[in-house]
């Protein structure tokens, strides 16, 4: 496998096709960075991490665009053979009739077909595929913006039958479909938890809330509403009440933040967030939490949980350094 | 000045409290603030979100301790080096501002368009051609741009002509829709839910991905609008 293998210059078409789009399916990658002066929103996997995890399992630079699979219902049939591999809830998952476990890899054969079954727990999942998909680059991204709908396939989410461009790969000795035995940390595969609790430093606007709303945001459960999507999870629970009433001035907002509007129900922004907002910002869910909090599915409970921000970013550099290590130890495997 | 964490990897750098006192001097300020920033290239430091009173700072944590040498004070180090950046521009760069553009921007007010124009005369106290000539004979100012690519807030708009957005907004917005929410007046660059009053439309695109800058606008822009016919908006259209 060749990390560096980017380029599809001498692409010859190969794609794959969509035979079920499923519920909500689109091609993300590590987010547009560059243009948020311009109001153009991160979005990308709402869970980067696991997509760069699924993207070195297949062999691809961590920031290839790979498919961000919603609640399931996706099937693909494969043109030329490729190795997969992905990420997320705990979705069932078959290469025709073999289960393909999170985390796991598979080599595929060309017109196998993969199906994702719907997830007992969590709502989504990131697929890699070998080589990565190949959609043109805009502003920097291969991402699909659906809000403002530009990038990734025909700039919206999959529909039936569509095909997929897939960029050139070395290809693999191997002749027949397998899954391997081996994969990566359990937490980093299947983030989606049960009730999750999500850790967080606190926001701008903290000390405007008066302390019932600050004792209920850390002690009492908030529920997940119907009417999240990738902006946002909108919470249900306790009203947040605030000391003052003065209208604050719109500033910069980022994946993680916790917005209260004046109605005192939180929102959990995500990766498709609005680039400012005039929300007063109790809280922002750390980085190292947000794959935890992209699982989130209507109806869930969760909990918020106070720690440092020295705390937030030793975590995440701790989660890096072991990447690095599990990088090394896949260099290993296939050289 | 203040820097506050927003999150563990962003900051607002908040340059002053309020904005409707004094906002020209207040996003004078801003842009200074985000361009000294920009062109400092301090490490691990990814993009920047001005907006009325601040500059939001978007970094890479694992970047900064690298650079750093410090797992510990991310957040400080960062800090001290915005600080240190922002004084040192301060003793001599003082007057570094860019000028400004000034962008004129064809508007047709016809009521194809104008679609609350009788709401906000209603409110206003004034008739459907006053809010015409006095949303046209002003000069704006782009204070932020953002709620989707593209969408300029202006501020400017005159005091009689402040009208608050509607109850129930709509689901649906066309592109290059001019309206007025509470002080302020921007453009629809994009098909969008919003609760503004339209007053009009613009044939010009406000947000092209295509294109390098994607937005028509930038924060610290001046606008003006200019009436068109309706003849005129379609040639312009095509």
């Amino acid at each position: 496998m060749n990390g560096d293998h980017r380029h599809p210059s001498a692409s010859v078409g190969v794609t794959a096709t969509v035979t079920r789009a499923g519920f909500l399916t689109s091609v993300q990658d590590l987010g547009r960075i560059g243009s948020r002066e311009f109001g153009v929103s991160l979005g990308g996997a709402l869970d980067p991490f696991a997509l760069r995890v699924a993207n070195l399992l297949v062999g691809n630079d961590e920031g290839a665009a790979g498919l961000e699979i919603t609640l399931g219902g996706l099937q693909l049939r494969f043109n030329d053979e490729r190795i997969v591999a992905w990420c997320g809830g705990e979705f069932e998952v078959h290469i025709e009739s073999r289960r393909l476990p999170a985390g796991h890899v598979a080599h595929l054969q060309a017109r196998d077909q993969l199906k994702f079954g719907s997830p007992k727990i969590g709502c989504r999942a990131w697929l890699a595929i070998s080589g990565g998909v190949d959609v043109p680059v805009v502003l920097g991204s291969r991402s699909t913006d659906l809000r403002a709908n530009f990038g990734g396939i025909e700039c919206r989410a999959l529909r039936d039958d569509d095909v997929i461009p897939l960029a050139t790969w070395p290809g693999s000795p191997i002749p027949a479909t397998t899954i391997s035995s081996w994969t990566a940390p359990h937490d980093w595969v299947s983030p989606a938890k049960r009730d999750p609790i999500l850790r967080f430093v606190r926001g701008v606007d903290w000390s405007r809330f008066n302390a019932l709303a600050l004792q209920r945001f850390t002690s009492e459960p908030f529920t997940v509403l119907s009417d999240s999507d990738r902006m946002g999870v909108r919470l249900d629970g306790l009203e947040l009440e605030r000391k003052d009433n003065v209208d604050l001035v719109s500033e910069a907002v980022a994946p993680g933040t916790i917005q209260v509007p004046p109605a005192g129900k939180p929102i959990l922004l995500l990766g498709d967030c609005q680039t400012i907002g005039g929300y007063p910002k109790i809280a922002h869910v750390i980085t190292i939490d947000l794959g935890v909090a992209a699982q989130l599915r209507a109806s869930d409970r969760v909990r918020f949980s106070e720690v440092s921000l020295a705390d937030a970013h030793r975590l995440l550099l701790e989660r890096e350094r072991e990447l690095e290590r599990f990088r090394i130890g896949l260099s290993l495997r296939s050289s | 000045m203040e820097i506050i964490p927003l999150g563990d990897c962003a900051l607002i750098v908040r340059v002053r409290e309020r904005f409707e006192d004094a906002p020209e001097r207040t996003l004078d300020k801003v842009l200074r603030t985000f361009r000294r920033l920009q062109s400092a290239a301090i490490p691990g430091v990814i993009e920047f979100a001005p907006a009325y009173t601040s500059v939001g700072v978007f970094f890479d944590p694992i970047a900064i301790a690298k650079a750093s040498g410090t797992t510990e004070k991310v957040f400080e180090w960062l800090a001290t080096k915005i600080r240190g950046v922002l004084s040192s521009a301060r003793s001599y760069g003082r007057r570094s501002t860019v000028a400004p553009c000034l962008i004129e921007i064809p508007v047709c007010y016809d009521p194809e368009f104008a679609i609350d124009i009788a709401r906000v005369a209603e409110h206003t106290k004034i008739s459907t051609s006053e809010v015409i000539d006095l949303h046209s004979a002003a000069e704006y100012r782009v204070s932020c741009i953002g709620f989707v690519p593209g969408f300029p807030f202006l501020t400017g708009l005159a005091k009689r002509l402040a009208t608050p957005r509607r109850d129930v907004p709509r689901k649906q917005i066309p592109p290059g829709s001019v309206g007025i929410g509470g002080a302020q007046t921007g453009i629809y660059p994009l098909r969008s839910p919003g609760g503004w009053n339209l007053i009009g439309r613009t044939p010009l695109k406000l947000f092209d991905p295509a294109k390098n800058p994607p937005a028509l606008l930038r924060a610290g822009d001046r606008v003006r609008f200019r009436a068109i016919t309706r003849e005129e908006f379609k040639a312009m259209k095509q």
